[in-house]
């Protein structure tokens, strides 16, 4: 058919009816598509609409139950990575598939070595790295350990594993979600210079902004079907996620400017040494006041996670920390329920670990950390059961956590479900001060525009809320005012409306930024 | 304590530390794949029952171990299907693997021999002899090295040298071989080898299927060097030993055979000073028994370091979905 159209190019990748079930849920419904060669393709979608699966069958990780692939005009079964390798296709996951104390060089030969020893096959790949940071600036050292390298480079790593084996077909799953605007920015410089050679590339994203900035097609998944295919150039980010969702969504928080109050939360010089001994966080000191909120800005790692665990009541540190003037005692053993007690409510970084017991049911996991209180109480030894999960239901109905049923596991909701259960336990408090960690991290657009609402109603109602988030997105459409962290300090202090990406994105990366 | 009672010592030392070394290889080999194997102690139970009894039976030391290393194998299968293809839990399948082989050998040795649970005593061609190497008579005379070459260095038998042999062996496999690269590999981060397009299954039964081979040669070599004959429980916690002196090792060939030969040293002392004399105080015999024991918790609780295990150690590999 391809020869037939005479003149035109072949397609690099060519699906056909593509559908995929687990069980009875059905990952993926139908699906045709086609990509250019030598052309960026960007894949969107909500949580769960099926790109990963598509992108896993594309890789031989799973059989399709029906439909047809073709690889370059050929029809290709696909039946393992290894044909998929072999078809020139090559695969950078969300979650690195690195082995972390092998070096870089190990890494980039393992599963094809030249032979039994592997001195050849290192030597070769040697000198392969050599000429393929050249040519897409891709500098790495081969002999550095995977652990000790930091995630652009892990990143970079897993292009080198995929170019080395000569693939033609670049799939990169959420790349950006883990680096540095700057980082960003050098990945998409690594992925126009491939296309140019002729490359092609899929990116899978939830970041709306980087389809408009590097895709020249993009296709909208949702439910598990394809639902448009659009020439990115005629397209819009309102377009594209009401496409994603299927319903209008509103893209930026309105919201009324801050009224902010009295000073809820004062800490000073705030410090904490992990395990090892090394200092997470290096003296840290800032205020959030009733009716604000404070973004905590940065790459994942530099301290946030502390700052969160201290303030929480997890973690033990130093220095000093008041809430509405009076000092919270930091080595006392109760420290969860003394900070509660303070008024923090923490809505945690991690919701499956800290958040949430997953197999516990929604009723029971409403009031964790509440569960001395007396309207939880029937008398002194039993807990009123009926009335924690009336109120349950209740609080589910209002937060539109779905299915709104008490009595289902943590585990069987959805990401943004089980968030707005967390959220729904800690806002409901009416907490002084709300301490929130990556509030929408794995949540759908949907539901994040849902928090987000929520956040904002309750910083209206006069709590300060310290936000912790490595979206930049979301600091900047939800904060009063920005705190940079960089290596266990803050880098400093922004208002949002006199910063934007590019300067915050300096600070995180422990560069001052323009002058304030 | 004179030069003869030292060799004497680390003469012991080798015979003690080679099945534990044996062990402790394929203790590494296993886990260095990701599969966590505590029932190292029932393979080599197995493997000392079934080469004695073959070999009381045969008058063949070599059938023997073929046996022995048969039987060791059925036993890494059954732990390899229980933890790879049903992803089982690996600790209660290795303890499930102790518990048959306690049980197995002593029943079927009673039935078959009718000796209180134990095999006949081997004698002649179903044992292995001691090798004399080259030249050691000859040598004998040189001061010092001499009698070090022909007390300490020959006279083994030959599991003992193939047991040091493999040290170099398994680290030149390791870490400079294709199949080396991706056993480590797997049991570090199986999905990398995996979406690398190997085998993550085929990878770890190899791995499983070396440690049999490595328990049994251990086996075969305490029923039919060591000692002449299986009794009861004659691995004596070896394996647990061989687990320890494998942390204690951090997985590696090299510092396995250091370790090993640690816990070799320390029942060879135990075995000859029975019963120390200090000064009026007399250490009874049970607590030299128990020293090497006792000093594998102190060794393990306090002088490791920070082992830290392969990272997809005791994991059943799931794709994810």
């Amino acid at each position: 058919m391809a020869g037939a159209a005479g003149g035109q190019r072949v397609p690099a990748i060519e699906l056909r009816g593509i559908s995929k079930a687990f069980g009875p849920v059905q990952a993926n419904r139908d699906i045709s598509l086609t990509v250019m060669p030598g052309t960026i393709h960007g894949i969107v979608g909500e949580n769960g609409a099926g790109k990963s699966t598509l992108m896993s069958i594309l890789y031989g990780f799973y059989k399709a139950d029906a439909g047809e692939i073709r690889i370059g005009g050929q029809p290709n079964q696909i039946s393992d990575s290894q044909a998929a390798i072999r078809a020139g296709i090559g695969m950078v996951f969300q979650h690195f598939k690195l082995v972390e104390p092998f070096s870089v060089l190990e890494n980039v030969i393992l599963g094809v070595e030249d032979g039994r020893l592997l001195r050849p096959s290192l030597a070769r790949a040697r000198g392969a790295l050599k000429r393929l940071a050249e040519d897409y600036e891709l500098h790495v050292d081969p002999d550095a350990r995977i652990e000790d390298l930091g995630v652009g480079m892990k990143q970079r790593v897993e292009i080198l594993k995929a170019l080395y084996r000569q693939a033609d077909i670049l799939i990169l799953d959420e790349p950006t979600g883990v680096l540095t605007p700057a980082e960003a920015d050098h990945l998409f410089r690594i992925l126009e210079n491939l296309k140019s050679q002729g490359k092609t590339i899929i990116l899978i994203t939830h970041k709306l902004r980087e389809i408009m900035a590097i895709t020249d097609t993009v296709s909208v998944m949702r439910r598990g079907q394809m639902v448009a295919t659009l020439e990115t150039a005629q397209t819009s980010p309102g377009e594209l996620a009401e496409l994603m969702v299927g319903r209008k969504v509103l893209l930026h928080m309105d919201k009324k400017p801050a009224a902010p109050g009295r000073t809820v939360l004062a800490v000073e010089n705030l410090r904490v040494t992990d395990i090892d001994g090394v200092e997470r966080l290096r003296g840290v000191s800032l205020s959030v006041r009733a009716g604000e909120i404070l973004g905590i800005a940065g790459v994942a790692g530099n301290g946030q996670s502390q700052l969160l665990g201290v303030l929480g009541g997890t973690l033990r540190g130093s220095g000093t920390v008041r809430i509405e003037g009076r000092e919270i005692d930091l080595a006392a053993r109760d420290a969860g329920q003394s900070r509660r007690a303070a008024g923090i409510a923490h809505v945690p970084e991690d919701r499956q670990r800290e958040g949430l017991v997953m197999e516990f049911l929604a009723w029971e996991n409403m009031i964790f950390g509440y569960h001395h209180d007396p309207a939880c109480q029937r008398n002194r030894a039993l807990m009123d059961n009926a009335a924690i999960r009336a109120m349950t239901a209740e609080r589910m109905a209002r937060f539109d956590v779905r299915p709104p049923d008490p009595d289902l596991p943590a585990r069987s909701f959805s990401g943004g479900n089980q968030q707005k259960i967390v959220l729904a336990r800690e806002i409901e408090r009416n907490p002084a001060l709300l301490i929130v960690g990556q509030p929408t991290r794995g949540v759908d657009i949907g539901a994040i525009e849902f928090i987000h609402q929520r956040l904002i109603a309750l910083r209206d109602a006069g709590a300060a809320i310290l936000l912790v988030s490595v979206e930049l997105d979301e600091i900047l459409s939800l904060s009063d005012r920005i705190a940079v962290m960089f290596d266990g300090r803050i880098m400093g202090e922004r208002r949002p409306e006199e910063t934007d990406e590019k300067d915050l994105g300096l600070m995180m990366a422990g560069m001052r930024g323009k002058a304030a | 304590m004179d030069f003869a009672t030292v060799l004497q010592i680390l003469d012991s030392t080798v015979r003690l530390a080679t099945p534990l070394l044996l062990a402790c290889l394929a203790g590494l080999f296993s886990e260095r794949a990701g599969i966590f194997d505590i029932g190292l102690e029932g393979k080599m139970l197995a493997s000392a029952f079934f080469s004695a009894a073959v070999a009381a039976v045969t008058g063949s030391v070599w059938l023997g171990l073929g046996a022995g290393i048969a039987a060791s194998l059925v036993m890494a299968a059954i732990h390899g299907a229980a933890s790879i293809s049903f992803r089982g839990n690996q600790l209660i399948s290795g303890v499930a693997i102790n518990f048959l082989a306690a049980g197995l050998t002593v029943v079927i040795a009673q039935t078959w021999f009718s000796q209180g649970g134990r095999t006949p005593s081997l004698i002649g061609a179903a044992r292995f002899e001691p090798i004399t190497l080259p030249l050691a008579e000859t040598l004998q005379p040189v001061p010092i090295l001499g009698p070090i070459y022909h007390e300490l260095i020959s006279g083994h038998t030959l599991p003992v040298y193939l047991a040091f042999a493999l040290v170099p062996v398994s680290w030149w496999v390791l870490y400079h071989t294709r199949f080396g690269l991706r056993l480590r590999a797997v049991g570090e981060s199986p999905e990398a080898l995996d979406t690398a397009g190997v085998s993550v299954v085929a990878t770890r039964y190899a791995a499983v299927a070396i440690c049999g081979v490595l328990c049994g040669i251990a086996g075969a070599y305490l029923a039919t060097a060591l000692q002449a004959g299986f009794v009861k429980d004659m691995t004596a916690g070896r394996g647990f030993i061989a687990l320890a002196a494998l942390i204690f090792a951090k997985w590696r060939p090299w510092q396995a055979l250091g370790a090993t030969l640690l816990f070799g040293f320390l029942q060879a002392i135990a075995l000859r000073y029975q019963n120390i004399d200090l000064g009026g105080v007399v250490v009874p015999v049970q607590v030299m028994d128990a020293l090497p024991y006792v000093l594998t918790v102190v060794i393990l609780a306090g002088f490791v370091g920070r082992a830290i295990p392969p990272r997809a150690g005791g994991e059943p590999y799931v794709k994810e979905r």
